[in-house]
């Protein structure tokens, strides 16, 4: 990647112009990081909207060069059952998932401000360890807790009188398994998210909610009134982050499964990736990806403006 | 990954606390925080669960794991599950991978990313403010979508199953969140504490190494912290990139435990609570970090 050097602008350069005999310093000190971020990042995104125009299968692969194929790879996939069901089961799978997020951790960080100073410590421990576990780490672990035979949630489940669950195999019914993967991923976005969101309950000023108390506003209208415009950028802060991770899901699901998903449990990103490597069909596997970028900005695309917006605010 | 500038100073601001000291609780209130405080420790004992369950298996003994009550406390303890753990193949090279990727990585992102903090937050120039815009927006970016270009690209230059396509991989994608929290370090020290050095006879090179560089320090352990955590974390780059057992690292080790011989849960137990305990570690101690300076550098921007 180029970076095309210019004039010193003296309107732009705050820091004490003048003081260098050259202007080319600061281009050579982002230098290295334009090289990478540019040549790893931002070039192989450039190649997967290529490779989407390409047959690009096992043969190419050895060849190291595709053939055009022009919207080829398109009109298959629009065409194709199974990436309808896909997408839809990936964006309902996103918004349970976001929105249970979000609410418990709401949830937990208005009782963080009611609760003793030690339980408060405690909490906070519990939700930096979880927040510290890598995801592979944490899939192992639900495997585990929801292991049909000698699995501890099945014993609780049976033992709370909720239905017999001895021996129940959660993944044979994909709903139910669909479940497990909004427990284990909720699990894992519950920490980020309460704690941002107390950190930007602690700044909400506690005699407008005092005012607005004594000027007869109950609880529920008090958060919605008072707390809630305050939270607004973190929110949607929270918001875009927590949709752009779960609708990008992956590990979870592939490395639960034992690396071999079922197409019922195809998300996405999951489907673009057995497409590729899995049956060696790399054009078609980079077709899925961008649209998934394309859906994914869609998506964001509201937030991330906002987000943008309060942040030049701010 | 962890977005920057949203991190806010935890416990810089002390919670209102719904029971000012000194004042007589009446038995409302009492009751009332009473609630309150249990349902605080019922979220942290079922957040806290699968962790204590995690470690609890991994000191039982196998007869007590595969129990169809479980048992709630690891008596007798054991360490044969870790010796299963590390006695399993390819579990000494994988660590020693995952060690390599990592510091390797972490060396070269540390330099790369400090010069170019120093560069966006000390020097106005054109196409800075692009620069910085394109840090934000890379890392929305899944990786999910990035893993098929990078692989045929690595591919073509004979990088597959090299732990140096790996690192570089990892390198791209930890630099832009590092980038942008030195940058807010490097911002927060005033230049007029290099100038005043400077004007007391040393040279720009000596005033920026004796001033500026130590009071970025905590900054540099921070942001290196978070790449060791990322990088450390990291499995789908690795588990497609590095296709040699020998060669891989030790969350794609973990992640393939189960496949072969169906699950063992006690060895596995012990695997995860090997690779976690050092994320753990290095997260607890970045959280002094994260409570103070990182979010003052982040958010400023």
């Amino acid at each position: 990647m180029e970076v095309a050097i210019e004039t010193p602008d003296v309107e732009t350069a705050p820091n004490r112009p003048g003081r260098f005999r050259t202007n080319l310093l600061p281009y050579a000190l982002i230098g290295p990081s334009v090289v990478v971020i540019g040549g790893i990042l931002a070039f192989p995104l450039g190649m997967l909207v290529w490779l989407s125009l390409q047959h690009y299968g096992l043969r190419e692969l050895i060849q190291h060069s595709g053939t055009w194929a022009g919207l080829d790879n398109y009109r298959a996939i629009v065409v194709d059952p199974l990436f309808r069901q896909v997408i839809v089961r990936t964006l309902v799978f996103t918004f349970t998932s976001v929105a249970l997020t979000l609410i418990l951790s709401t949830l937990i960080a208005l009782l963080l401000l009611k609760v003793r100073q030690v339980v408060r410590v405690l909490v906070m421990s519990a939700l930096v360890f979880v927040w510290a576990t890598p995801v592979v780490v944490s899939v192992d672990i639900w495997q585990w807790m929801f292991d049909y035979e000698f699995g501890v949630i099945n014993y609780l489940l049976t033992q709370l009188h909720l239905g017999n669950f001895i021996h129940h195999n959660w993944f044979d019914d994909p709903l139910q398994g669909w479940l497990v993967f909004v427990v284990i991923v909720v699990w894992g976005a519950i920490p980020f998210v309460t704690i941002l969101l107390f950190a930007a309950l602690l700044q909400v000023p506690g005699d407008v909610v005092d005012a607005a108390h004594v000027d007869g506003a109950g609880p529920w209208s008090r958060f919605w009134f008072v707390t809630a415009p305050i939270l607004k950028p973190v929110f949607l802060i929270v918001t875009s982050l927590s949709t752009i991770w779960d609708f990008g899901v992956f590990i979870q699901i592939y490395v639960l499964l034992n690396q071999r998903p079922s197409a019922d449990y195809f998300t996405i990103g999951i489907y673009s990736f057995k497409e590729s490597f899995g049956v060696a069909q790399y054009g078609l596997g980079a077709t899925i990806a961008v649209l998934m970028v394309a859906i994914l900005v869609i998506v964001t695309f509201l937030y991330v403006r906002e987000t943008i917006q309060q942040a030049e605010i701010a | 990954m962890i977005a920057p500038g949203t991190v806010q100073g935890v416990g810089a601001a002390r919670a209102r606390s719904a029971a000012p000291a000194g004042v007589r609780l009446n038995l409302w209130q009492r009751s009332k925080q009473l609630v309150y405080d249990a349902a605080g420790i019922a979220v942290a004992a079922v957040m806290l669960f699968p962790i204590y369950w995690m470690v609890a298996t991994a000191f039982k003994p196998g007869s007590d794991i595969l129990r169809l009550t479980p048992k709630w406390f690891p008596a007798p303890l054991t360490l044969q599950n870790f010796q299963d753990a590390i006695a399993r193949p390819f579990f000494l090279d994988d660590v020693r991978n995952s060690l390599v990727i990592v510091g390797v990585m972490l060396a070269l992102a540390i330099a790369i990313a400090f010069l170019a903090a120093v560069g966006t937050a000390r020097f106005g120039f054109k196409g800075r403010t692009a620069f910085l815009v394109m840090i934000i927006w890379v890392q929305m970016v899944p990786l999910t979508a990035l893993i098929i270009p990078l692989y045929l690209m690595l591919d073509g230059i004979g990088q597959i199953d090299s732990l140096a396509g790996v690192i570089a991989v990892y390198l791209a994608v930890v630099l832009p969140f590092m980038i942008w929290t030195l940058r807010g370090f490097v911002a927060n020290i005033p230049a007029e504490l290099e100038e005043s050095a400077m004007v007391d006879g040393s040279s720009r090179m000596g005033a920026f190494l004796r001033i500026t560089f130590p009071l970025v320090g905590p900054g540099l352990v921070a942001t290196a912290i978070f790449g060791f955590i990322q990088a450390w974390n990291e499995y789908i780059v690795a588990y497609v990139l590095l296709s040699s057992p020998n060669n891989q690292t030790l969350t794609v080790w973990l992640a393939s435990f189960t496949t072969n011989h169906g699950p063992q849960w006690g060895p596995l137990m012990a695997g995860a609570t090997i690779t976690g305990l050092p994320v753990v570690a290095f997260f607890l101690f970045l959280q002094r970090y994260l409570v103070g300076g990182l979010t003052a550098g982040a958010v400023k921007g």
